[in-house]
């Protein structure tokens, strides 16, 4: 598994993540592997012109110069799930209007532990353990959205809300235009998604393309400890209704994150690495696999810029656009599907606004097209891994 | 299950006159004329002689002070009786004006008209508070019109035009007031019923986490078709549940388009269904609102004092079509005219001049008055403007902001073309 760059999302207005000017994260352990921090300036790299403008900008551009080393600075170490539990415990702390609503999210805390410990804190109200109903308790989350409440709804999987299609797309998308504007539905749909360790075909659904054309929905997708707080608590304040995909794989993802609050913004990409030959386009788990196939890349002597694109829906395509007119060419890999995923969409929004930056087509590498199989190697076989990567991205710069 | 008795809702004896002339119940269908199909077929797992007979609802005050219950007398103030009156006119008034608008070209796609249900509407909805909510399906108009909506802003909504209750976007079958706290309008049958527990669960919330005095009541309105859907039940046990402060009320007409409630419903008698939850389940005659009242009364305070959700069934009947495109020619004319000699309106007014609430020149007069604001409501839509181009990209997000940002950098919404409504999003 790849070590994570970690950078700040390239903001227009610095005030968007308030509070910490951005420093470079580099994560002193993390679970996922053994694997030791990414050397960029590696030996038995080939010769390359850029080589050595390569190596001292290899961490994301500062965005404050006068942020030094890491060590001295504060913050605190935590896996993904503890993130996303404190950004909800901050905003429910802060407004008793938030509520979480779902399975097991009370007394078991969570299935992923996100919600461990709040049904004390907070009481059985705030922290509902509903039935196994879930488009009924995703039409009580909208009810009570409407009528003033901030609900989180939790889909112990993903998967399980396509129970509550009906919900999420009739109402939780529709209303506040239905309604002329009368209701707003300010909550938040979360839960773990995509292909997991060997789950089965019904536990590794790779559902963001079926929600990406409801209108009036916004789709994000987290990816580090640090994002995945700032989203979580940005989609909390939001007063749109916000899916926000988490990863079964990433959920022990450790990292620092800093003490004070910040929030991030729902519309903006993160800038993960910058470079100068090829644009990589990527969201959550892939994001990984990317930073690893880069790895690779680095040492064949490429300059790959990746972009955590974050929001699903709607895509920055400011971001996206400044890095294709740097690039020209431009991969995207995600974990959807190959047909109408977010990677389709992608491609397609990139063919509209950026086509004469182009040098190459944009190449898209996407899941297959089959349901999630048990057996280890066909799992591994069905998602992008980084080798794929690698190759695309010899074959774009060719 | 002979008898089922509610806290406060005393089982009675029917007596011998009331103000309708016939028993309340058709669930036998046995005394109807063949094609009607009666329950008590070899196969079905009922046999009529285990059919509970339905309760007829009367207040328990009514039962204790021993009055003739015959007679009903007290049970309304004059004030009260002109009230639902206008009310019942109201309602009838408005849908028959919309069938003509409809045929004029007025209007257009699925208007689902509610003549003959009127008791229901006006039973209910006349005890509520304007903090109370109202969900309601795709037969909605007069649900909103009894809640508090404007005559005009409903007809200027079907009409599409920007001074609708939606401005223009929700149409016949999403009629909703922030201000009336009508909640919809829903046009897939029982989505309504999760937005509805939701409502009351705000209002649980708000009282018992929020700690604000909240004692707001939820009414859902839904049809036969629904409960046999799964969002019904999965909502009956929530509501148990959680003693959220909400009442179903079923407005059994016995048909959902052109299936007959018979045909689809293995177990006819939906009031019984709330007891496999936990909850008490009352069957009503909805065809006389003043019945309706007595159940809405009881079943309003369960849910206010905090005890919980009620189950009302309301036995009624619609005199058109499922919508104006139903040429309706399923249901048997002999049904029909029952119903229609049943009609709320006439049997109400009828009952207000017996029992001398009012006099005829009273009645003529509301009529006037109704028939005038539906005329002027008629005009004020013809009137008012359609919807501008910039109107289209409003309202899809709270936030526009949602509608991301642009390659220039800029969010999509400080965009000129998007307020212009002409942008490409």
């Amino acid at each position: 598994m790849a070590s994570i760059f970690l950078s700040a999302p390239v903001s227009k207005d610095i005030s968007d993540f308030n509070r910490s000017s951005w420093r470079p994260f580099l994560p002193n352990s993390h679970s996922l592997s053994g694997a030791s921090m990414l050397c960029v300036g590696g030996s038995g790299r080939a010769k390359n012109q850029n080589a050595g403008r390569l190596s001292t900008n290899a961490v994301a551009t500062k965005v404050d110069a006068s942020e030094s080393s890491t060590d001295s600075k504060p913050g605190h170490e935590l896996l993904l799930f503890e993130a996303l539990r404190e950004g909800l415990e901050e905003e429910m702390e802060k407004d008793p209007k938030v509520c979480v609503i779902g399975e097991d999210v009370g007394d078991y805390g969570g299935s992923y532990k996100v919600t461990k410990g709040f049904s004390t804190k907070f009481g059985d109200l705030r922290v509902l353990d509903t039935p196994i109903a879930e488009n009924s308790f995703t039409g009580m989350a909208i009810g009570a959205a409407m009528t003033g409440l901030r609900p989180v709804i939790e889909g112990m999987n993903m998967g399980f809300l396509l129970l509550a299609f009906n919900q999420i797309s009739n109402n939780c998308g529709m209303l506040p235009y239905t309604s002329g504007g009368q209701f707003s539905i300010p909550a938040v749909i979360r839960g773990p998604g995509g292909v997991g360790r060997q789950l089965g075909a019904e536990h590794s659904q790779r559902l963001e393309s079926y929600f990406q054309s409801i209108p009036g929905l916004q789709l994000v997708a987290c990816s580090t400890p640090y994002n995945a707080k700032g989203l979580m608590k940005a989609a909390i304040r939001s007063e749109n209704p916000v899916v926000l995909f988490e990863h079964v794989l990433l959920y022990n993802l450790k990292d620092k994150i800093p003490d004070e609050e910040y929030v991030l913004s729902l519309e903006e990409a993160e800038m993960v690495r910058p470079g100068e030959h090829v644009t990589i386009l990527t969201y959550s788990r892939m994001r990984y696999h990317v930073m690893q196939a880069a790895k690779t890349l680095v040492n064949k002597g490429y300059d790959p810029e990746v972009i955590d694109i974050r929001s699903l829906k709607p895509f920055d395509l400011y971001t996206i656009g400044n890095s294709i007119k740097k690039t020209h060419r431009v991969l995207i890999v995600e974990e959807c599907m190959r047909t109408g995923g977010i990677g389709a969409s992608l491609r397609s929004a990139i063919i509209d606004n950026f086509f004469d930056y182009l040098d190459a087509p944009p190449l898209c590498l996407s899941s297959q097209d089959v349901p999630t199989p048990y057996a280890g190697v066909l799992e591994e076989w069905t998602v992008v891994q980084p080798a794929q990567i690698v190759t695309a991205v010899e074959q774009l710069c060719k | 299950m002979e008898s089922f008795s509610v806290a406060n809702l005393a089982v009675v004896p029917q007596p011998a006159a009331t103000f309708f002339d016939r028993p309340c119940s058709f669930l036998t269908g046995s005394h109807l004329k063949a094609p009607f199909r009666s329950i008590t077929k070899s196969n079905s797992p009922i046999s009529s002689s285990a059919i509970p007979k339905p309760i007829r609802a009367v207040f328990s005050e009514v039962v204790a002070a021993g009055s003739n219950l015959g007679c009903q007398q007290e049970m309304i103030t004059r004030e009260e009786g002109l009230i639902i009156y206008e009310d019942m006119i109201l309602g009838r008034t408005f849908e028959d004006m919309c069938a003509q608008m409809y045929y004029r070209g007025k209007m257009f796609g699925f208007v689902h008209l509610y003549n003959g249900q009127e008791a229901v509407s006006t039973g209910f909805i006349k005890l509520l508070k304007q903090q109370d909510c109202v969900v309601s399906t795709y037969r909605d108009h007069v649900h909103a019109l009894s809640k508090g909506v404007t005559a005009r802003s409903v007809m200027a909504e079907l009409f599409g035009k920007a001074t609708g209750c939606c401005r223009g976007q929700g149409g016949s079958m999403h009629m909703f007031s922030k201000e009336f706290n009508m909640l919809g309008g829903f046009a897939f049958i029982g989505e309504g019923i999760p937005v509805a527990t939701g409502a009351a669960f705000t209002s649980k919330y708000k009282r018992e986490v929020l700690k604000e005095p909240c004692d707001d009541v939820t009414l859902a309105f839904f049809g036969d078709g629904t409960c046999n859907n799964g969002q019904f039940f999965e909502c009956l046990n929530m509501a148990v549940l959680w003693k959220l402060p909400i009442v179903f009320v079923v407005e059994n007409n016995l048909w959902a388009i052109g299936m007959s409630h018979l045909r689809s419903t293995s177990d006819p008698e939906i009031w019984k269904k709330g007891a496999a939850f936990g909850m008490p389940g009352v069957h009503v005659d909805g065809m006389d609102v003043l019945k309706v009242r007595e159940v809405a009364k009881e079943a309003i305070s369960r849910a206010r004092r905090g005890d919980g959700p009620t189950l009302v069934e309301c036995e009624t009947y619609r005199f058109r079509g499922h919508s104006l495109a139903d040429p309706d020619e399923l249901r048997n004319p002999d049904e029909k005219a029952h119903y229609a000699a049943r009609d709320p309106i006439v049997a109400f007014k009828k009952y207000l001049i017996e029992k001398n609430l009012a006099k005829e020149s009273d009645l003529k007069s509301i009529e006037k008055k109704i028939d005038e604001l539906i005329d002027d409501a008629v005009e004020f839509a013809e009137a008012s403007p359609v919807p501008p181009r910039s109107q289209l990209l409003e309202n899809v997000f709270a936030d526009p902001k949602g509608f991301g940002i642009g390659p220039d950098g800029k969010y999509r919404c400080e965009d000129p073309g998007f307020t212009q409504g002409t942008a490409q999003v």
